[in-house]
């Protein structure tokens, strides 16, 4: 008994040794590449193998009968297969589909710079825009170092591919802002009302965007707020010319927060030691204040309130165009609130929802006079109407209350299906001298869009845009389209397609509702290679005006207008940026070309506008040097120079141009440092920034346009107030790090 | 029958010890072959025999802790790998592990995928992925405040730290000391994970 069990034991190694089969084959993707590096799997066994670089693979195996063979790489859809396993060896070829993977997708970039922490594809980030010499962490500044944008000087705004500073447009977290900059000054441009620190992502669109939205014919600039701040901290903020405090409180459990802030800027010490162009007699002072709470709901969803309140004052006086020793007096008050409301929300099946609603109201209050030696007002009868002119008061108050709703819904893989419909309730006033013009709009649109994945490598975003505007009596259908192919590692072709709309400005409609939506069709090519510290892109668009507003002079002092303008736009852009090729340095390169022409306002036929310069070009550079502690940052801006002209109403009541010609080209260095002592401290309890910046540091003597006398003999350069501007300050910040609840929590 | 039975219960206990006989084989075999693997492709392949003992285990944590470990050396040594897919891998087979058993052990496996991630862009992603590898020692303190490999690491990462960040030689070298007596006193099990001591007293003599 005891013989034939230790023969049998004996004889079980040999039996393995003889019925060890041989499992062999390739695993190759849906494009016949070899996988290398999958991972093929007997099921609930050990045994296995490892493709090699060809997909070959090859492993022994004592298992006998059916078994479940899985084959699995990152980034494939994992693949299970049946085998017999007998006494042969088994050969078996495995297919592995990629998965459509939003890492790895291609993205639509035509048309479009995202800026932002958290974005993939992200060209700038909030820091980059804070950290742009000459932009003083103006949004609006340091987008204007990109391509598309123009080097407009004089007038608040972004101008985009030959598009005029109205046709640019922000939205916060989805719903449209009335007033983004400050009160506006004649001849001088005002800052955002919005810093860069309050958002975590920022997409500006030079072109062919999305169908979410509208009302903009040349560009969109989507401010992305932040959701929870990482911990609670004190901010105060300290310069000559502003000083601020706010503070941001995070609770315990990090599901909601609130904070407020309040900032008050005083220019009248920076003006007694920097001269100023014009005579300020009213200081010109803003009193800023926010506040805002975030809650992040059950199902990951966030809830966040925005509130900013603002009021301005200032005036100016400048030496009167028609006369040697008549003055304009200007003087402006400004009252802003501005409330967000937004609501994200994840619901059941892969359903996601965007609620937004918004509410914002602003009143300028305008005082303009011509004033003698002794800043005495003077008056002038009808028949010196040119003068006349200059003497008014005008009360203007906009309020805009909005209402969003997206919906989106996971349609298979990484496609999404997106619709909705938003609501505008526009009032608009305006009272000028003695006579008071006013109107009520409501606009609504309906929207869907739909994000579709062919392939990793192929991907569509087709989307169609309904809006009707009461006070136009008009609706029109929007379709918009834009394709990217991915074209190798890191590369990728994309083009878009798309028609917008955009109602008239306030001040024509306060004449004349008899007019249409304006209308821009936009066709963009792009192509974009970007790796983690590389970017290149070039772009090629072709932009067509229709039904833009003309000016029909009645008579000198009165006019009505029409929709018969119209125009072009078209050109290329290139952007380089490169933050690999010498250390710790990064610097991007922008160049736009541009040529349009339009027909609009009180042209006399197609012209190259204002705004527009043939050839734009920006040079950014940043380096941050770890041993100091300082960064320091340069910009060199330059653009050729810009057409201006002299219309005037000729005998038979038309307009002429009495005098036209093209600006000196424009050059801009600027240059700014910050100090950041507490950098590298992770247990820091006080972070401070040193922050100076010089804008104009060549002192170049830039010329905008001209202004002219009514006779048309004197003709006065339109300049920036001061040659350079200077700024120095110290943000500080006393945080109380969570870093420790967050470990805790955890455990 | 008698003879019957006994055989029957010989075989028995012959194969359950066979079941466990085969794991530690299978171990002991591929943490030699983690020991000698040279390239990447090495490193891959037995980091998915690994993996294939955990899965058809399924209570045994040590597999995705060596499989997770086989990828990480990948992450030391190619230069073209892309570390935050690779982070990605190791947080999964860490996170398989962990569902076994949180241990120490692991939480030095989710450092060094964070500083690796840390890595490829200290000045951008020090606030983000600095953090996270920090947060991990710390974890793996308050689970074993004895393991000397959380020291060892602790030093790697303060060492090569610039000085005006806070780091340094001077500041390391009492971790990596501390570090060097954990390991005199720390108790090998069989299987278990027995690396950095070498390592630890190379990195306190340059500290020297």
């Amino acid at each position: 008994m005891i013989k034939l069990f230790s023969f049998l034991v004996g004889l079980l190694p040999v039996m393995a040794v003889f019925s060890q089969v041989t499992v062999s084959g390739r695993v190759r993707d849906n494009h016949n590449r070899a996988v290398a590096g999958a991972s093929i799997t007997l099921k609930e066994t050990y045994d296995g193998a490892t493709a090699d670089s060809l997909g070959r693979f090859s492993f022994h195996t004592t298992e006998k009968g059916t078994q479940t063979l899985l084959v699995s790489s990152v980034g494939y859809n994992s693949v299970e297969q049946k085998i017999e396993l007998g006494h042969q060896s088994v050969s078996v070829d495995i297919v592995l589909k990629e998965q459509l993977n939003e890492l790895k997708a291609v993205t639509i970039t035509a048309g479009s710079f995202s800026a932002g922490d958290s974005k993939r594809g992200a060209v700038l980030s909030s820091l980059d825009v804070a950290t742009t010499a000459g932009s003083n962490a103006d949004i609006t500044a340091a987008l204007k170092t990109l391509p598309g944008a123009q080097q407009v000087g004089e007038q608040e705004g972004l101008f985009v591919r030959g598009g005029a500073g109205y046709e640019a447009k922000q939205y916060i977290d989805g719903t449209l802002v009335n007033n983004p900059y400050n009160a506006s000054v004649p001849d001088i441009a005002s800052r955002g009302r919005f810093s860069p620190f309050l958002f975590k992502g920022t997409v500006f669109s030079t072109g062919g965007y999305s169908a979410l939205y509208g009302q903009a014919l040349s560009s969109v600039v989507l401010l992305e707020s932040i959701d929870l701040p990482e911990k609670s901290e004190l901010d105060a903020t300290l310069s000559p010319l502003v000083v601020g405090l706010g503070t941001q409180q995070l609770a315990k459990d990090k599901k909601s927060s609130w904070g407020i802030t309040y900032n008050y800027t005083n220019v009248g010490l920076y003006f007694k030691v920097v001269k100023q162009t014009p005579d300020y007699f009213n200081i010109p002072q803003f009193h800023s204040g926010d506040a805002n709470f975030r809650i992040r709901t059950k199902n990951g969803g966030m809830i966040k309130y925005y509130s900013t309140f603002g009021y301005s004052q200032l005036g100016l006086r400048r030496p009167d165009v028609d006369s040697l020793n008549l003055k304009d007096a200007f003087g402006l008050n400004n009252h802003n609130w501005y409330n967000n409301l937004s609501w994200r929300e994840y619901l059941n099946n892969g359903w996601k929802m965007n609620l937004g609603a918004s509410y914002s109201t602003n009143k300028d209050n305008i005082l303009q006079q011509v004033q003698n030696a002794f800043n005495r007002p003077q008056a002038y009868p009808d028949s010196i109407f040119w003068m006349q002119a200059k003497n008014f008061t005008l009360l203007n108050r906009q309020d805009l209350s909005q209402l969003k709703a997206v919906f989106e819904k996971k349609i298979g893989g990484i496609s999404y299906l997106r619709f909705g419909g938003e609501y505008w309730n526009a009032y608009n006033k305006a009272v000028y001298n003695d006579s008071t013009h006013q109107f009520t709009d409501n606009y609504s649109s309906l929207f869907a869009e739909s994000d579709i994945f062919i392939t990793n490598e192929l991907a569509a975003k087709i989307g169609l845009r309904f809006e009707n505007s009461s006070i136009l009596a008009r609706s029109d259908i929007a379709p918009r389209i834009s394709l990217a192919y991915k074209t190798g590692k890191d590369a990728q072709v994309s083009a878009a397609y798309g028609i917008f709309y955009q109602k008239p400005e306030n001040t024509q409609l306060f004449y004349t509702t008899n007019l249409g939506f304006t209308k821009a069709t936009h066709y963009i090519i792009n192509y974009q290679k970007m790796t983690r510290d590389r970017i290149f892109r070039v772009e090629a668009y072709y932009k067509k005006y229709e039904d833009l507003i003309k000016t029909v002079p009645v008579s000198y002092t009165y006019s009505l207008y029409n929709n018969t303008g119209s125009g072009y736009a078209q050109g290329f852009e290139v952007f380089w940026r490169d933050k690999r090729s010498f250390r710790d340095f990064d610097y991007w390169i922008s160049y736009s070309y541009l040529d349009t022409k339009r027909n609009y306002l009180n042209y006399t036929t197609q012209l190259m506008p204002t705004f527009a310069a043939r050839h734009t070009a920006s040079l950014v550079m940043k380096r941050f040097f770890t041993k100091i502690k300082t960064g320091f940052n340069l910009t060199y801006s330059y653009a050729t120079g810009r057409p201006y002209y002299d219309f005037i109403l000729d005998s038979t009541a038309k307009f002429a141009v009495r005098d036209h010609g093209t600006t000196r080209d424009f050059n801009s260095l600027g240059f700014s440092m910050e100090y950041v002592p507490s950098i590298g401290k992770p247990k820091a309890r006080t972070f401070i920034v040193l922050f100076a910046s010089v804008n104009n540091v060549l002192g170049y003597d830039a010329v905008y346009g001209y202004n002219y006398s009514y006779s048309g003999v004197n003709k006065v350069p339109v300049q920036p107030p001061a040659r350079r501007f200077y700024f120095i300050g110290c943000f500080l910040s006393w945080g109380v790090d969570r870093t420790q609840d967050a470990i805790n929590n955890n455990l | 029958m008698k003879s019957f039975l006994l055989i029957l219960a010989v075989s028995l206990s012959v194969a359950v010890h066979a079941q466990s006989d085969k794991y530690a084989a299978a171990m002991q075999k591929n943490i030699a072959l983690l020991d000698s693997a040279k390239s990447t492709a090495d490193l891959e392949a037995v980091s998915n025999a690994f993996t294939r003992v955990g899965d058809a285990e399924k209570t045994q944590w040590l597999p995705y802790y060596y499989a997770a470990l086989a990828q990480t050396r990948i992450g030391w040594t190619d230069n073209k790998v892309d570390k935050d897919q690779l982070a990605e891998k190791i947080k999964a087979l860490v996170a398989k592990a962990e569902a076994i058993e949180k241990n120490a052990e692991l939480c030095t496996i989710s450092n060094m995928a964070a500083t690796q991630q840390m890595l490829v862009d200290p000045q951008s992603r020090w606030q983000t992925y600095g953090m996270e590898a920090s947060a991990a020692l710390e974890a793996g303190m308050k689970l074993d405040p004895n393991n000397p490999r959380l020291y060892y690491l602790q030093g790697m990462s303060v060492f090569g730290t610039p000085e005006q960040f806070g780091g340094g030689k001077d500041r390391a070298k009492p971790i990596f000391q501390k570090a060097v007596d954990l390991y005199k006193t720390f108790q090998v099990k069989p299987l278990y994970p027995n690396w950095g001591q070498k390592e630890a007293a190379d990195m306190l003599a340059k500290c020297q």
